[in-house]
């Protein structure tokens, strides 16, 4: 601070300078661009393949999903209406959208009924899926089986009313004796139900017609309804009975673990569409001709089946994970085997299990697609078949597959968004 | 043991399935119902329309056995069938009757216990060529890539052509006929290969069919036909006599159109016999006087059926070609109804 350091510095800032935006350069979308995209060489390079790549594809997809033809009736009209431009013959959705989604024979002025059964769905799973679903839907989730049966294949209601009376009366009888014990409880209400729908049996035969929608036989349900049906059913039976598999596997009583492991691995050493052979075919052979049991019904066991094995053995991993102080604790406590299960051991073990679960979940509503191999016209049959083998429609592949894949993957994503949601939802610190 | 229980339950369901089909019409006519096992789809020969009604050259027979058998062409059960499960299906018992362009070969008709009651469709395999290829015939095919399903038996006939003709060729194996549609026409192979009938069909979707053409030589005999289970010689006549009867209606010249004024009586007593006006053809069979009348009003007569389902009117636009009446030089030869 001496006169000659002011007479050698020309210059000395006295006030800050004032906040500046930064370069252009080093800002906003430039930046990201020049780090992301253009940060070295090869970088850019790989950048602009990329680039070429995409637009490349919308290049001749864009196209031929704008320029697409909606109303025509058969791909000859198509072709003549495009006149040789690029763009997809979707009219073979639009004129057999009906038998995409119900397949082929389910008669068309019913469509309402799969239609509503689906959209009760989903209320019926909203109070099993959502806790913050009003608790009352419940009823609606108890009550859903026996109306869907109802409004999907039709006839007397009081088919599925005895049902629900089976299962109501077996209900009363083993919440009666479970507090005495678990076993007695489920068998006598097994049996309860049984009695019921004996007796249930006579009266639907006599009741026929009365309060009955048009009855529609199995062989009629078709298109993505049916692998609706399938996926659904197979997916909440097998659950219960995967669970069971599981705890019965791990069972110290050696003719019921025994039991479990033959079946376990029985079933996953063959493959799916082995059983589904089985149950088509072989079976016809076994028994009495003029018996038919129902088709549908021999697959969804066999799934079930097929299904259950798997989740049975994703819950044991679940099982086998808890630490064995939760056994003791569980125990030391008092509680017998059917509470210490209930009420520590499996929710613990079936959090754990979530995202196993869902796999199997996912895997087996696309495995439904299988049942086209024996001649079941779901979404992929009712393609494979009838669709591409009219004279109407041979030819088109695209717009149809697309389509079914669109409707697969709407469904498998949402269920795999769902279990990531349940799994934060569940986060627990300590796992 | 469990073997015993197994070999049991199989006995059991053999004799079973063997009482039940002693009486298949019994069996039909209490149902009200024919179970016909058809294609899940084929074009042309089987395939339900936008409205879920059947259509198709074999679904005609079913529907024409039905017209004779019940009185009504609708009253039939359509009970899809792939190529694996078709056999099981009609020895089970699940269908009467299986018209599912199935070859009639020595070792279904022995080996698999099932009768073949004649031929609706003579087919052979042929070969689909890209007309720029500048070939004319399949055997100036040498070293040419050829399409070929898989496991069937075109593979073996190919085989044998190429050698018998001592030219080589390359096989690209496929899965299906939908891959291999695709395949010939992204120009995989340069020749496809298949039925003749599924040539044509398969030509007739492409969107510039005028670009290919078949060539003339047909390499094997496939003589498809509707066919009923061993043992139930009643069932088997009356599904046999429908199909002849379409076809002498065609020889004899009765139409869906001129049925009915020909019904009323004719100069021709074989018209008569099949008409049911002269003679007792259907008490024979366990029908009534007016079964071939039924069967024939139905669809038409075996001509009709041809030229509404697959002829050259159609898209698929076969030729009658070896379907033609014997005495246009065809091979179709009814035996004489008397």
């Amino acid at each position: 601070m001496t006169d000659r350091n002011s007479q050698i510095v020309a210059f000395v800032r006295e006030e800050t300078i004032p906040q500046a935006p930064p370069p252009t350069a080093e800002a906003g979308v430039v930046k990201w661009v020049r780090v992301n995209l253009f940060s070295s060489i090869p970088y850019s390079i790989l950048t602009l393949v990329s680039l070429y790549v995409i637009y490349a594809i919308l290049a001749s997809f864009l196209p031929w999903l704008f320029n697409g033809v909606w109303h025509t009736s058969n791909i000859r009209e198509c072709r003549e209406v495009l006149e040789g431009a690029t763009g997809g013959c979707f009219s073979v959705l639009s004129d057999r959208w009906n038998q995409l989604l119900f397949g082929i024979a389910y008669p068309s002025d019913q469509y309402w009924r799969p239609s509503l059964a689906f959209v009760l769905l989903f209320g019926a799973l909203a109070p099993v899926l959502f806790p913050n679903a009003p608790r009352r839907l419940l009823i609606l989730t108890g009550l859903y089986p026996f109306i869907a049966f109802w409004l999907v294949w039709g006839g007397t209601i009081f088919i599925p009313l005895m049902a629900l009376a089976g299962v109501a009366a077996g209900y009363l009888v083993y919440s009666r004796y479970v507090a005495d014990s678990f076993a007695m409880g489920a068998a006598g209400g097994v049996a309860t139900a049984m009695v019921v729908w004996w007796i249930g049996g006579f009266v639907t035969g006599a009741t026929e017609g009365v309060l009955a929608l048009e009855a529609v036989p199995s062989r009629d349900m078709g298109g993505f309804m049916l692998n609706m049906i399938l996926g659904v059913v197979c997916v909440s039976l097998s659950l219960p009975l995967g669970i069971a598999l599981a705890l019965g596997r791990q069972s110290s009583m050696p003719i019921i673990k025994w039991i479990c492991v033959v079946f376990i691995e029985f079933i996953r050493g063959v493959p799916l569409i082995t059983l589904l052979f089985v149950a088509n075919v072989v079976l016809a052979y076994f028994l009495p001709p003029g018996t038919n049991f129902d088709l549908i019904l021999r697959v969804i066991i066999m799934i079930t089946m097929f299904a259950s094995a798997y989740i049975a053995e994703v819950i044991r991993g679940g099982l086998a994970a808890l630490p064995r102080g939760q056994y003791e604790a569980a125990d030391s406590l008092g509680l017998d085997y059917a509470q210490s299960m209930r009420l520590i051991i499996l929710p613990q073990a079936l959090k754990i299990s979530i995202p196993g679960i869902v796999n199997v979940a996912v895997g087996l509503f696309k495995d439904t697609t299988l049942v086209s191999v024996i001649s079941m016209f779901d979404l992929v049959g009712m393609i494979r078949g009838p669709i591409l083998a009219s004279s109407d429609w041979n030819g088109v592949y695209w717009e149809l597959w697309l389509f079914a894949a669109l409707l697969f993957f709407v469904v498998c994503y949402g269920i795999s968004q769902y279990s990531q949601w349940l799994e934060r939802q569940l986060a627990t610190d300590h796992r | 043991m469990k073997k015993t229980v197994f070999l049991g339950a199989l006995t059991v369901a053999g004799l079973a399935a063997g009482a039940a089909a002693a009486a298949t019409l019994d069996d039909v006519k209490a149902r009200g119902k024919l179970n016909c096992g058809v294609t899940t789809g084929l074009v042309g020969f089987a395939a339900p329309d936008s409205n879920g009604e059947w259509n198709g050259f074999d679904v005609s027979v079913c529907r024409a056995v039905a017209a004779a058998v019940l009185g009504d062409a609708t009253a039939v059960e359509f009970v899809p069938t792939t190529g694996k499960t078709r056999f099981t299906a009609l020895a089970s018992g699940e269908i009467d009757m299986l018209a599912r362009n199935t070859t009639w070969t020595f070792s279904r008709d022995v080996d698999l216990k099932f009768t073949f009651v004649g031929v609706n469709y003579y087919d052979g395999q042929g070969f689909l060529a890209p007309k720029n290829l500048g070939v004319s015939s399949a055997k100036d095919l040498d070293g040419a890539t050829v399409c070929i399903q898989t496991g069937t038996t075109t593979e073996l006939n190919l085989a044998d052509f190429f050698r018998a003709n001592k030219i080589e060729y390359q096989p690209v194996p496929i899965e299906t006929n939908a891959e291999a549609q695709q395949q010939y026409l992204a120009g995989a192979c340069d020749v496809f290969t298949t039925d003749a009938s599924g040539l044509a069909a398969t030509r007739a979707t492409f969107e510039n069919p005028g670009d290919h053409v078949l060539m003339p030589e047909i390499i094997s005999k496939e003589p498809l036909g509707p066919l009923v289970r061993h043992g139930d010689e009643e069932w088997s006549d009356i599904v046999r006599w429908t199909l002849n009867a379409l076809i002498s209606a065609e020889e004899l010249g009765i139409t869906s159109a001129n049925i009915a004024e020909m019904s009323a009586g004719t100069n021709n007593p074989e018209i008569n016999r099949i008409l049911g006006t002269e003679g007792t053809l259907g008490e024979m069979l366990g029908l009534d006087a007016e079964w071939a009348k039924r069967a024939i009003a139905a669809g038409g007569n075996y001509g009709e059926i041809f030229a509404k389902n697959i002829g050259e009117a159609t898209p698929i636009g076969l030729a009658r070609g070896l379907n033609a009446q014997w005495t246009d030089g065809g091979l179709l030869y009814s035996p004489p109804f008397r």
